[in-house]
């Protein structure tokens, strides 16, 4: 393995250090999500668990402070990239007034803070697809040099705006990055169910842009597709679709049961290539990483998630009426 | 041989009009079907019109440069061969008069038994305003008297009025009806030469029902206590100006006795309540009917909650519902609920007088008239101002031991209203 | 002031808008360089270019999404779609996601589009160029949806929508486009969303409505007239949310409502105001409420008999209003 692969992509030691920090801290909220689930403390958890590499991979390789993002439901890295907090994801958990991405009004996973430029986001899923175009054409109308980028997974890049969003951003030559997270489920149905083709990358070419499929599971992998992709749109050359391969170490969501469709021994497999693991690894070699800084930041993100965990439980609820708030402008 | 018309063509989902730029042929030139004729140019598209007929051109009627509606004359043709003519807009025409026809037959039928069907906006217009429907004749279908019918009449104030009681209870049975009647008729007068005969109807029956009723059901006991109200005169004088202004209503001596058996009442629960047959009710709240005549009527309506309310409180309902009976706005609402009634013949110069009981409650209080009399105060005469309070009470609820302490304990707070322990407000 | 006609009015108002306001910007099929199938367009892309009357692909949940996501980053885009029987692609980007993005997102995002689209029948268009499609997204709390009847009130109301900070849905009336002239100041006024408008004042029967149909009952009205029977009449304009207030007020006027929509009767919006009337005015009703509407069967056929027989005209309103005044 070469080491010092960062340098060459012109990543910091302490940035690289800081995305491991990010994935880790993604990887340890969403269990303790789902510990508080199974504790009867909140309704629903749908995890990052296993993605966290390409979406903090991708998102660092982004403008922080002028680029949208319009996530899909288990971009928890990507939004803690882009400055929300972990106590406002515990707040979404449990669907507390102070929730930032719908005051409780949406399950988790619902993502959105404007000051942060997260589009909100909804259930059907790819519908936010076309939303990324829109604010890729506001860019281009504008002159302005932010791009957008948005996610989804493999199986939802079969509907319908998938396909009119991406020729849409192909014809008019958009700023927008799309990348597929294919963890290859869609619930219980198989990539081999979902896709005629081989891979979702080869889609691309129908909608004239270039597609390319890298390994989910490394971070700086996705985070070098996703830089060449932004400057492709910044210097005015369009849109870009990335798939980044990666394993969804978890079931769909905490009401589903995946020993029903997937044998064990395929997650103890997906398992060993754990993005944490094989980031981690590779930044021992590096020496950036050691046994010790890897101890102390556990340490530091075990607090931060018990912090978050406390001030969301213990936060107040909306009052009931205000569901009747913000249909319009008020 | 016959003459044919060309019409302007609709051209495009939204069009509505055309304009001739151009005719391609001229009077007397023949054509043949689907030649074009003329260039027409619309909003949306430009086109050539074609020729409907084989023929010859015979006049044209639109000048180039003229806009023609979708369907306006454009120019007549003389056709070789008579066609068919398109018969389908006249058959439309007339399968729709049919169903014209047919529906109205069908409406009238369904009218016919509609004088006696009053909508809702037509009950309330009519209770309102107390009109009596059966006189009024409808413009509707089937004689139906419709708003605008029962509007007019009131405009014109000719509505045949009849009078809406709303004041006694209607929970008479009607076996307590047939014994009321009976009464009635058994105790009739005869009439003799210049005597006058006034129909017994509406509110004088309804009144004279619920009389018997409450004289035959209730047996009546009598109470009557003699109250001193000098400091209430004179507290009354010095504040009443000044209430009237701020106010805008008069205080009345009626609402400091209404004030005083309400919170008696309160202390004696026994007096405000029902007799029920096989058990007595004893009502929570206190809620006093007042006795209000108007004209040939008995009202009844209720000060709700007397005893929550103040001096104030209870003068402004007085006022309120003196004024509702006047112009005969009660409602059902004001009317109900009573459980106790102070009944204001001092009003009419009473200074004592035998109530009825407002059935089915335990008991009235007759407030009469304050009198200016020698009162031996100190074995000395002081010039008082005194009343007189007369109680009928449902002796099957009540007796004289709580009726004397009720009645002691009304004459004791009347006895010390002033200045120091009474606030109207 | 000039005399306009209907679609002239909606060109008025999104060139004005547009001269007025940068971020204005009109996307859609055809919308360009023909100026739209209607020529709603016309002379747009010439004006402002192809960056602001931008043709799109054919594809109408794109022009419905991209619309929104450049109206949650703030431009105000105005979509068009062709047909309103063709906005069926977009009843998901609409109902799932504009109408829901300020109340899901707690007020933190909103949604200023504004999605035209020609609707209505009796143009021979068949099934599916003569639908009127408001219904479908009449109970979805977050959409606004505004169905004009004269040229003066399709400028001042287009522009509202255009200047709302929340989604609207504009409704034109396909018919009306050039078969409705009228005066229309040519300078800036905007008329309010969500207030209906007395077309006509009268004594006898109630008439509510919107769009084609206040045409229609006004022809209906003045032939009336001469019987003796005066007609009120009611434009809803607004038929999301409705003007309870307006409803209640033409309920009391007459006592009877003839309710007009040229939709599949059931579920249709006049359903909704005969809901209203129902619930408020009960003791000012002095007929049973009426409905006249397309029959329920799925949309209007093509031949001129059947298309005459789906669709509501003055003469059928003539009648319903004649039976009411005569009730």
């Amino acid at each position: 393995m070469t080491t010092n692969r960062h340098k060459s992509l012109g990543l910091e030691d302490n940035q690289v250090l800081d995305m491991y920090k990010t994935m880790v801290l993604a990887r340890k909220l969403d269990e303790r999500m789902w510990l508080l689930n199974r504790a009867g403390k909140i309704p629903f958890v749908i995890s990052c668990q296993g993605q966290e590499g390409a979406q903090v991979g991708a998102a660092f390789a982004l403008n922080r402070n002028i680029d949208y993002v319009a996530p899909y439901y288990r971009d928890m890295g990507v939004v803690l990239v882009f400055g929300m907090t972990p106590r406002e994801l515990m707040l979404s958990g449990f669907a507390k007034a102070e929730d930032p991405n719908s005051g409780g009004r949406q399950m988790p996973g619902h993502f959105g803070q404007k000051k942060n430029r997260i589009l909100t986001g909804s259930s059907p899923v790819t519908t936010q697809v076309p939303h990324a175009v829109g604010v890729a054409l506001a860019a281009k109308m504008e002159d302005k040099d932010f791009v957008s980028f948005v996610t989804l997974g493999e199986g939802s890049s079969n509907q319908g705006d998938f396909h009119e969003g991406l020729n849409f951003a192909g014809v008019h030559q958009l700023p927008v990055i799309t990348m597929v997270e294919n963890n290859k489920y869609a619930i219980s149905v198989p990539l081999e169910k979902q896709l005629a083709c081989e891979s979702v990358s080869e889609r691309a070419q129908g909608y004239g842009m270039p597609g390319v499929t890298v390994n989910g599971n490394d971070p700086l992998e996705v985070y070098e597709a996703v830089k060449v992709a932004r400057e492709r749109a910044t210097n005015g050359n369009g849109p870009t679709l990335i798939e980044a391969i990666t394993d969804r170490l978890t079931a769909h969501s905490s009401d589903d049961d995946d020993r029903t469709y997937r044998e064990l021994e395929e997650i103890e497999a997906a398992k060993k290539k754990d993005t944490i693991i094989l980031f981690g690894n590779y930044l021992k070699k590096c020496r950036v990483l050691t046994d010790h800084l890897e101890h102390s930041i556990q340490e530091e993100v075990d607090t931060i998630v018990n912090d978050a965990t406390d001030y969301a439980e213990n936060a107040p609820f909306a009052d009931p009426e205000s569901a009747l708030k913000h249909v319009y402008e008020e | 041989m016959a003459t044919e018309k060309i019409t302007m063509p609709q051209l495009g989902e939204s069009v509505t009009e055309g304009t001739v730029s151009s005719w391609l042929v001229s009077e007397g030139d023949h054509v043949n079907k689907y030649d074009p004729i003329a260039e027409v140019m619309t909003d949306k598209v430009n086109a050539e019109v074609p020729s409907s007929f084989t023929g010859t051109i015979q006049q044209i009627v639109a000048k180039e440069g003229d806009t023609l509606d979708v369907g306006g004359l454009m120019c007549y043709i003389e056709t070789e061969d008579t066609e068919e003519k398109d018969r389908s807009d006249a058959d439309d025409i007339i399968s729709t008069k049919q169903a014209l026809n047919e529906d109205s037959e069908d409406l009238k039928k369904k009218g016919a038994m509609m004088k006696m069907r009053y909508s809702p906006a037509v009950l309330r217009l009519a209770e309102e305003h107390q009109i009596d429907l059966k006189q009024v004749s409808g413009s509707g279908r089937g004689g139906r008297i419709t708003r605008k019918d029962i509007e007019k009449l009131i405009a014109k104030k000719e509505a045949p009025h009849v009078a809406f009681d709303h004041s006694l209870p209607k929970q008479m049975t009607d076996r307590q009806k047939e014994k009321a009647s009976l009464l009635i008729n058994e105790r009739k007068g005869t009439t003799e030469r210049g005597d006058v005969q006034i129909p017994v109807t509406g509110v004088r029956k309804a009144i004279a029902e619920n009389m018997i009723r409450s004289k035959t059901e209730i047996p009546h006991a009598w109470m009557t206590v003699e109250v001193d109200v000098t400091d209430l005169v004179t507290y009354r004088r010095q504040i009443k100006d000044e209430f009237k202004r701020n106010e805008g209503f008069n205080l009345t001596y009626f609402a400091f006795f209404v004030k005083a058996v309400a919170r008696s009442l309160k202390e004696f629960p026994q007096m405000n309540s029902m007799w029920g047959g096989e058990n007595i009710i004893q009502k929570k709240d206190i809620n006093l009917s007042i006795a209000v005549a108007h004209e040939q009527q008995l009202y009844v309506p209720v000060i709700k909650h007397a005893d929550e309310k103040s001096i104030k409180g209870i003068a402004k309902d007085i006022n309120e519902l003196a004024m509702k009976a006047r112009t005969g706005k009660l409602t059902q609402d004001d009317i109900q609920g009573g459980t106790f009634t102070v009944n204001n013949t001092g009003s009419f110069g009473s200074i004592s007088s035998m109530g009825v009981i407002n059935y089915p409650q335990a008991a009235i209080l007759q407030v009469e008239t304050i009198v200016k009399r020698p009162v031996i105060i100190n074995d000395m005469f002081a010039a008082r101002d005194i009343v007189n309070l007369s109680l009928s009470l449902d002796h099957r609820i009540l007796d004289g031991l709580v009726c004397g302490q009720f009645l002691a304990r009304v004459k004791e707070i009347l006895e010390n209203m002033n200045q120091q322990t009474m606030n109207v407000y | 002031m000039a005399v306009i006609s209907y679609i002239e009015a909606v060109t008025a108002a999104l060139r004005e808008e547009m001269q007025r306001d940068e971020s204005v910007f009109i996307l859609g099929e055809d919308v360009g360089k023909k100026g739209g199938v209607f020529r709603a367009t016309d002379g747009l892309y010439e004006e402002f270019g192809e960056q602001r009357v931008l043709d799109t692909p054919l594809a109408e949940s794109a022009i419905a999404g991209v619309g929104i996501g450049a109206a949650m980053y703030g431009m105000r885009p105005v979509a068009e779609m062709q047909f309103a029987d063709f906005i069926m692609p977009a009843v998901n980007q609409i109902i799932s996601e504009a109408a829901k993005i300020r109340y899901r997102s707690n007020n933190d995002w909103n949604c200023p589009i504004t999605i035209r689209a020609p609707y209505g029948g009796g143009i021979n268009g068949a099934l599916y160029h003569s639908q009127s499609v408001e219904a479908i997204f009449a109970n979805q709390p977050g959409l606004k949806i505004v169905m004009p009847s004269t040229p003066y009130d399709v400028k001042g109301l287009l522009k509202a929508a255009i200047r709302d900070n929340d989604p609207v849905l504009f409704f034109e009336h396909k018919r009306a486009y050039r078969l409705l002239k009228e005066e229309v100041p040519d300078g800036h006024y905007v008329i309010p969303i969500g207030k209906a408008d007395v077309k006509r004042n009268g004594t006898d029967v109630t008439v509510i409505t919107y769009g084609l149909c206040v045409h229609f009952a006004l022809q209906a009205a003045e032939k009336l007239e001469q019987e003796g029977i005066d007609t009120h009449i009611l434009d809803l304009r607004t038929v999301y949310p409705l003007d309870q207030q307006a409803i209640v007020e033409a309920t009391e006027k007459t006592g009877k409502v003839l309710l007009v929509t040229e939709d599949n009767k059931e579920g249709s919006i006049i359903s909704e105001v005969s809901a209203i009337i129902a619930e408020h005015c009960l003791f000012e009703l002095d007929a049973p409420v009426r409905r006249l509407a397309g029959p329920d069967v799925p949309s209007m056929p093509y031949a001129p008999t059947m298309e005459k027989y789906f669709m509501v005209d003055p003469d059928k309103v003539e009648r319903a209003i004649r039976d009411l005044a005569e009730f």
